[in-house]
């Protein structure tokens, strides 16, 4: 586009000033795990590695990293079954209350996490707890993650199968494929990396997740966005909990590395 | 009749999961809404009532919470746009292509990083002896303003990138012919680029609206004593759980209103 000088150097002075916006903070915090003051005053007055290595020995954040990878890995487990048999039956099939259905799949983003969580926590309560013997743990965790996980999965599968139609999955009955053979050798290879791309997302949302995790977590185990919670006021865990926040601002380049790599930006936007 | 087993087959998990457990539950709570507290007990009475409506519509406590989300929720929403169009115009139409990458990629990394630590950032850019305090002489302290500028942090990649798809969409020969009919970079601006892009900005205002509304975490790490519409269901929720569902059905309430007020512009299918 043609634009006049003072037009364009204003635009590349305001991208300039976004991106320092948005990194700005996340440095501030990478120089403060270094920063020898416990209260992080400003400038530090020295530097030293102190904290990484009294965050390398604690135990909390340990455990509660393995609470969220494994609830994690659950959630995305379980969501990848639920959201590709929703993806088949509404891409494949019509029939009535498939708008409805379409609709309830994101509902449990769209609605406030603190509504979705105290739904949840009523059904522990009231249900699995009495019901079923089963209280508030890792497995409620992962009930209560798969449940928003469900829409990821769901919209990554459905614009896969909407992209190919199901011509190739005919051609290859017409060959004289059983259904589970076709599943095996066509199905399966044409939504791999749908697949791929939505385990990524769900992972990543459950991972992140801590609105509706405060509802369904036991107070035994905490996952790390809940232990991170806990300690954020306790002045004496403040080291600590700066150099878990490095990490994780650090580990969250991954999935937008992943996803390149995929050659599919829209994977890592689809967090959206 | 073999495929309409089949889609039994494929239905019946799901659904049993997302009918019977989460909308069974979601009903329930609302459900809730109309009942009450013995306030004796704590006990939450099953018997119809109005009065917790009644109390969100009359009591000025709570009119000022609603009142007071509203705001945070409008303010980082017009700040979002506000800095996200012209950062997204750059994006899509003025930077050399390997820029663009760069910047896609710029603005995807934050959006992958936790919620939380973002929220923490702030608290420490905030903070008394921070780094706003002693670079800039001051800072506006734990209150509203920090809500707002943390929650327009937070959610600004969430209106960035549907205004940058709405862009790369909008083809340059339609810039171009405005130029050529005389029109200055800031009308083509207003009467070009503005009307295509209504229904992408919409989107990301859906984002920005409803994640504002609903947020009680942030509001909690930079917000100080601020009381808004999901700290106040956080907070009854153990002694008055009827008014806390009073509290979480307003904020589902406000946000139907939204959505079917953006959805004249079209921005429903942009999402």
């Amino acid at each position: 586009m043609r634009l006049t000088r003072r037009a364009r150097a204003g635009l590349w002075a305001v991208s300039a000033a976004v991106v320092l916006f948005v990194y700005l903070p996340l440095l501030v915090i990478a120089l403060n795990s270094f920063n020898s003051d416990r209260t992080f005053g400003w400038p530090p007055p020295s530097l030293t590695v102190k904290w990484w290595q009294l965050a390398a020995q604690a135990d909390g954040p340990r455990n509660a990293l393995r609470t969220s990878v494994e609830a994690g890995l659950g959630a995305t487990a379980l969501a990848l079954v639920l959201g590709s048999l929703l993806a088949f039956a509404l891409t494949r099939y019509s029939f009535f209350g498939r708008q409805a259905i379409s609709l309830l799949v994101v509902l449990p983003i769209a609605l406030p996490g603190i509504v979705t969580g105290v739904a949840l926590q009523s059904v522990i309560q009231n249900v699995l707890s009495p019901v079923f013997g089963i209280s508030a743990g890792l497995f409620t965790i992962i009930v209560g993650h798969a449940t928003f996980c469900i829409v990821v999965v769901f919209n990554n599968v459905t614009a896969r199968l909407r992209r190919f139609g199901s011509s190739l999955e005919a051609a290859s009955a017409d060959l004289g494929a059983r259904p589970l053979t076709t599943f095996r050798l066509v199905t399966f290879p044409l939504l791999r990396s749908a697949l791929l791309a939505g385990a990524i997302l769900a992972f990543g949302l459950s991972f992140d997740e801590i609105v509706v995790t405060t509802f369904t977590a036991g107070p035994g185990s905490p996952t790390l966005p809940i232990w991170i919670f806990n300690n954020l006021f306790r002045p004496n865990q403040a080291p600590v909990v700066n150099v878990v926040a490095v990490v994780l601002v650090l580990v969250s380049i991954l999935p937008v590395w992943a996803a390149q790599r995929l050659g599919d930006n829209a994977a890592a936007e689809s967090r959206l | 009749m073999r495929r309409r087993l089949t889609l039994a087959g494929l239905l019946a998990p799901p659904l049993l999961w997302l009918v019977v457990a989460y909308l069974g539950a979601l009903g329930a709570i609302f459900a809730t809404a109309v009942w009450s507290t013995d306030p004796f007990t704590n006990q939450v009475v099953r018997t119809f009532t109005t009065d917790n409506l009644r109390t969100l519509v009359s009591d000025p406590t709570y009119l000022r919470i609603i009142g007071r989300t509203l705001m945070i929720a409008t303010s980082v929403t017009a700040l979002c746009a506000l800095i996200a169009i012209p950062f997204a115009f750059f994006m899509a139409k003025v930077a050399p292509p390997r820029v663009r990458g760069l910047l896609v990629a710029l603005v995807l990394v934050p959006l992958w990083a936790s919620y939380l630590v973002k929220a923490y950032a702030w608290r420490t850019m905030l903070g008394p002896g921070g780094v706003l305090d002693s670079v800039l002489g001051g800072t506006p302290g734990y209150g509203f303003t920090a809500v707002v500028i943390t929650l327009t942090y937070l959610w600004l990649p969430y209106m960035i990138l549907p205004v940058y798809a709405g862009l790369e969409k909008l083809p340059d020969s339609h810039l171009e012919a405005s130029a050529d009919l005389g029109a200055g970079n800031w009308t083509t601006f207003r009467r070009v680029v503005m009307p295509a892009l209504l229904p992408s900005i919409a989107a990301g205002t859906i984002f920005t609206f409803s994640l504002s509304l609903g947020d009680y975490i942030a509001v909690q790490i930079v917000g100080g004593t601020l009381q808004v519409l999901g700290t106040a269901v956080l907070q009854n929720i153990t002694l008055d759980l009827p008014f806390a569902a009073a509290l979480g059905t307003a904020s589902v309430v406000i946000m139907v209103v939204y959505l079917l007020a953006v959805r004249r512009t079209g921005a429903l299918e942009n999402l």
